[in-house]
């Protein structure tokens, strides 16, 4: 039995449609941040977006050629762990499909690895199929270093930890492993829909 | 590391009633619940809370907040700061009365936590309420492990914990952003200030860094620019980015 706690009344409720923030989330029109460590600065003439694991020839790319392959404006609902949700944000940046075009692999899974060593895991059919890409843009203008730019994975419809800031790649694998939050305490999956925000949930 | 075979095999964190059993005021913005929590099972300094209330109409609204008591403490404690416009924090701070109950459940968080066999010195710089999670670990810091709070305010009003924290003497150091008062340092957290009081980077301090996320970014970014390894600055922020 849930204890009514005496005096609450909320916020007036929705500003925002039901069927679009999930349980126990708040909309919010800031968009604040959420990182481990420092914010790494890698100097672009080094970066590289690479796939590797579970695939006959890695792949990789430098800021150039990245930025050179087709590209997508995305608007989507984001929902991060720590209850804020964000309607209608705009991103550009370019699918996963566009980067595993072409490829063959046995993979149930991805790692996403990141500048800082961060790392997230999620199954290879959540990010493939248009639900998942690798964002450069924000609201027009280039991906903030502090809200992972220059890119950063874009996974709308988990948990926002899933988006890694700062990614670098993609290591495809046969097996699941836990990145870096899903280590500490965090959802392995991380579904905002059914609330998986910590191991058990 | 957290040992990830045991992923998936754990029971889920579990809504406990917490009933309020004493109020501190803290400064005129913040306030600390001392909680009775049914079957709370203790917490690592550094982890936090997920608070959840309940209106009649069966709303729901949840909040994370950072545990400002030590692991021995006994009760648990949460410090909160009214945010103007917020939801929760002004019914936690304005509205709750001795003996009202809400939900938590928790602890939540294995990375931003700090145990004493991890031993120190311990780093902690703080901004504003950044500072609630910092106290546990001073709290269940032992003493012989060397420590240093560095701890940004607005004024002096807004000092959290402030008779506690005077108490511990050197190994507090105060700046106030907002205000000049004789004797403490006024002025941001800068290069000069984290270099004169904090740890060199040879003594390898185990740094913990928590607040706006403006002070977080920039205080992270001159520790790493000291000379502190990356992987050895662990970050807690909160609020949006002001761009």
């Amino acid at each position: 039995m849930t204890p009514i706690s005496r005096g609450f009344r909320g916020r007036s409720r929705p500003d925002a449609p039901a069927d679009r923030v999930p349980p126990g989330q708040y909309v919010t029109d800031d968009f604040p941040v959420l990182s481990a460590g420092p914010t790494p600065h890698t100097p672009i003439d080094q970066w590289t977006f690479t796939i590797d694991g579970e695939i006959d020839e890695p792949r990789s790319w430098t800021w150039d050629e990245f930025r050179a392959l087709p590209s997508e404006q995305i608007t989507k609902d984001i929902h991060c762990v720590t209850k804020w949700s964000k309607l209608d944000t705009d991103w550009e940046g370019v699918s996963v499909d566009t980067l595993l075009d072409g490829v063959n692999t046995e993979a149930e899974y991805v790692l996403a690895f990141s500048d800082g060593g961060y790392t997230t895991n999620l199954p290879l059919e959540d990010v493939t199929g248009g639900k998942a890409w690798v964002a450069f843009g924000y609201g027009g203008e280039p991906l903030d270093p502090e809200h992972g730019g220059p890119a950063r994975l874009l996974v709308p419809h988990l948990y926002f930890w899933k988006s890694a800031k700062w990614v670098r790649g993609l290591t495809l694998r046969n097996e699941d492993a836990p990145g870096f939050w899903e280590q500490y305490g965090y959802h392995n999956y991380g579904d905002p829909w059914r609330e998986q925000r910590y191991w058990g949930d | 590391m957290a040992g990830a075979a045991v992923l998936g095999r754990l029971a889920p964190l579990k809504w406990r009633v917490a009933s309020l059993a004493e109020l501190v005021d803290e400064t005129p913005h913040a306030r600390t619940l001392v909680l009775d929590v049914e079957g709370w099972e203790g917490h690592r300094a550094g982890q936090h809370v997920d608070v959840r209330l309940t209106a009649e109409d069966g709303y729901q609204a949840e909040r994370s907040y950072s545990i400002a008591s030590g692991p021995d403490d006994g009760k648990l404690e949460l410090t909160v700061e009214l945010i103007e416009d917020g939801e929760v924090s002004p019914y936690l701070v304005d509205e709750l009365h001795h003996g009202d109950t809400f939900e938590l459940r928790g602890p939540i968080g294995g990375w931003f936590a700090w145990d004493p066999a991890e031993g120190g010195p311990l780093l902690l710089v703080g901004g504003g309420s950044g500072v609630v999670p910092l106290r546990s670990m001073l709290r269940a810091r032992p003493a012989d492990v060397p420590a240093r709070l560095i701890y940004s305010a607005r004024t002096l009003e807004d000092v959290i914990y402030r008779d506690e924290l005077e108490a511990l003497g050197d190994d507090v150091v105060l700046t106030l952003t907002r205000e000049q008062r004789d004797g403490i340092r006024s002025g941001r957290v800068d290069a000069d200030l984290l270099r004169e009081a904090g740890f060199a980077p040879a003594q390898e301090p185990r740094i913990f860094v928590c607040g706006p996320t403006p002070f977080v970014e920039a205080v992270a970014s001159e520790l790493v620019e000291l000379g502190h390894p990356p992987e050895r600055v662990k970050t807690e922020r909160f609020g949006p980015t002001g761009r």
